[in-house]
């Protein structure tokens, strides 16, 4: 199990340098020059060239991704071109917001869209499980950031409920975006869970279980539920992955302080070295995600456990 | 004298109702299971004998199923008129089901002896321990060493997992086994030992088992009747004796032809031509009149009476009457 573990975060190494480098790559190639950007409209041109040399931006790009490369592995992302404070710092004071967000908007959403979903296959073809799969129906079809404006249209300018923007409010402030967020989470893990289940109350060992003369509440409780779950701890965690990471427009709708925002704010600022120090924390974040879900296979599955040793 | 029935079925009809048609899965059935002793339910694929089983425990899958009519004595106390909590209460404890392919028969997460202690803890005032310690008694009863019982269906053969669903049926004692193809997933090594092993068991516990299964072979070793079903319905029925020497159905026969014949190899297999009819449209009179070579006119149009040929034995079948039921074969060997 160790073993296993130690195996699946070396594995992470690649992932990170992989992902790094197509950023960076892309990066280099977008037009601009951040020497450029970085002195101002009125620089002389050798004002510039000196800059440029300064930063080693002269240099091929693959040494300096290989010099940035170097420098992450000591704990250093570089300086941010816009107000040149060490991209670490920056990354990390807005990683608290982005995290708190994604797991309260994951929580509340895996705890609505778990019962609602295994409810409704119980209820197969009832007036709860038709409401149920229109509403998430809605929830997947309808874009977050949008969701996002129209909740802030009616319960923070209309009714003033919670604060329109900003993470200021303690958890009044985390109610909109996260119902934003986790809306449309909620409703794929639901439906996933329903046609899981039902896949699942289907089986053999679902009769054999009824043929014992347990209780249908134990039947679903404790024979159809845990096998249902893998498909739902899938979506679950594929969808934690781009929370983290993907709130982008949302975040940007509430102007939380997050990584998505300051993400979009380097972006527009040509600012690599921020933008690549984003990435670098998301890629992280989303491997650990990954491992937390293949463990959490195990701990569902005997037949997948074995695979560990 | 009344004999004394474990399990009696009388005009039991089953149908599953789809929205473009309905399945008459079992129609009219008639069985009856003395007190320890093994019914053969014989027929092919399709024609009612799991519906039958499950019935019995009142676990028709519904929608679609619905049983229609008729009525099941379970020592005495028609299952059809249970309300759920009576049924759960005899499930397994009165009752229980072996079923056809233990490949899938058995929960994936739960380990071996889970499954087995599930159904001792509740149907008896025992903790989870003594549960468990039970559950791995029953494991060596079928022929597994009882610390296996901590592993996982996956871990275990085909023939084992057999073993395992047959000790969760088991593992209660119930008084009426049904058991729907407990080999035909098996190697035909193995069927031998699951065989001879529900054998012995079923005389330990004087269990009265009804045997659901295709295989004549499996009858002629375990039974001691016989009912011969087609389409839903049972055509011939009678002791072992009956059935195999005084063979009165067209259709028994049919499967009797079926068979390889080791004595005379040159003889080709004589297959029983055409396929069941189709459940949702069967004909007016005798269901198996498409397929059969005797058939007339009136086969076709009326349902055959039942022909009694002796206390044990009767047939429905239009080429018989009250007389000439005795005078032994109307069949002619082809």
């Amino acid at each position: 199990m160790l073993k296993y573990i130690t195996r699946r975060i070396l594995a992470m190494i690649p992932v990170v340098i992989g992902i790094t480098f197509i950023v960076f790559m892309i990066m280099k190639m977008a037009p601009g020059d951040p020497a450029r950007m970085i002195l101002g409209d009125n620089a002389t041109p050798e004002a510039v060239e000196a800059l440029r040399e300064e930063m080693g931006l002269n240099d091929n790009y693959l040494v300096q991704y290989g010099r940035y490369m170097i420098n992450l592995c000591k704990g250093d992302m570089g300086t941010s071109y816009k107000n040149n404070r060490p991209v670490v710092d920056e990354v990390m004071t807005r990683v608290p917001a982005t995290f708190k967000l994604a797991f309260v908007s994951a929580i509340v959403s895996i705890l609505i869209a778990i019962p609602l979903g295994v409810l409704a296959a119980v209820k197969q073809g009832t007036l709860f499980d038709n409401a149920s799969m229109v509403v998430s129906l809605i929830g997947i079809s309808m874009p977050a950031f949008w969701l996002a404006l129209m909740l802030m249209l009616k319960f923070s300018l209309q009714l003033k409920w919670f604060p329109v923007q900003g993470a200021n409010d303690g958890w009044r402030s985390y109610v909109l975006p996260a119902i934003a967020i986790g809306f449309m989470n909620m409703a794929a893990i639901a439906r996933t869970t329903r046609s899981s289940m039902l896949e699942t109350i289907r089986q053999d060992y679902i009769r054999t279980a009824r043929s014992k003369g347990i209780s249908e509440q134990e039947v679903i409780s404790h024979h159809a539920f845990r096998n249902a779950l893998i498909p739902t701890v899938t979506i679950v965690g594929v969808q934690l992955g781009g929370l983290l990471g993907g709130a982008v427009l949302t975040e940007t709708v509430f102007a939380w302080p997050g990584l998505g925002r300051l993400m979009v704010e380097a972006v527009n600022a040509r600012d690599v070295p921020t933008v690549l120090g984003c990435i670098v924390i998301l890629s992280i974040g989303f491997s650990i995600v990954n491992l937390v879900v293949d463990l959490l296979y195990g701990l569902i599955d005997p037949r997948v456990r074995t695979m560990y040793h | 004298m009344e004999k004394e029935y474990a399990l009696n079925i009388e005009d039991l009809k089953v149908v599953y109702k789809t929205q473009h048609s309905v399945v008459h899965a079992v129609n009219s059935l008639d069985l009856k299971l003395e007190k320890g002793k093994a019914l053969g339910l014989v027929g092919e694929t399709g024609a009612g004998k799991t519906t039958t089983g499950l019935a019995v425990l009142g676990l028709v899958p519904n929608p679609p199923g619905i049983v229609e009519r008729g009525s099941i004595f379970l020592n005495g106390r028609d299952v059809l008129k249970m309300n759920k909590k009576e049924l759960r209460k005899i499930r397994g404890k009165e009752v229980s089901m072996i079923f056809q392919d233990p490949m899938t028969s058995l929960n994936p997460v739960l380990t071996v002896e889970e499954q087995i202690s599930e159904v001792i803890r509740t149907h008896n005032k025992v903790n989870r321990k003594e549960a468990l310690e039970k559950a791995r008694q029953m494991l060596e009863m079928v022929g597994i060493p009882g610390e296996r019982g901590s592993e996982y269906p996956h871990q275990f053969s085909g023939g084992m997992k057999q073993r395992v669903v047959i000790a969760i049926a088991l593992a209660c004692q119930p008084d009426v086994l049904i058991a729907d193809e407990p080999t035909t997933a098996l190697d035909v090594t193995i069927q031998a030992q699951v065989l001879e092993m529900m054998k012995a068991l079923k005389e330990k516990y004087n269990t009265s088992m009804v045997m659901i299964t295709h295989d004549l072979g499996i009858v002629a070793e375990i039974c001691d009747e016989v009912s011969v079903m087609y389409a839903g319905h049972v055509v011939e029925h009678g002791t072992l004796e009956d059935i195999f020497d005084n063979t009165r159905h067209p259709y028994t026969r049919g499967l009797f032809d079926s068979l390889p014949n080791m004595e005379d190899r040159s003889q080709r297999l004589k297959p029983i031509k055409g396929l069941m009819p189709d459940p949702s449209n069967l004909p007016e009179g005798c269901a198996f009149c498409t397929r059969c070579a005797y058939a007339t006119e009136q086969c076709e149009k009326v349902k055959p009476p039942r022909f009694w040929r002796n206390d044990t034995h009767y047939v429905e079948c239009h080429l018989y009457s009250e007389n000439d039921i005795q005078k032994g074969e109307v069949l002619k060997n082809e």
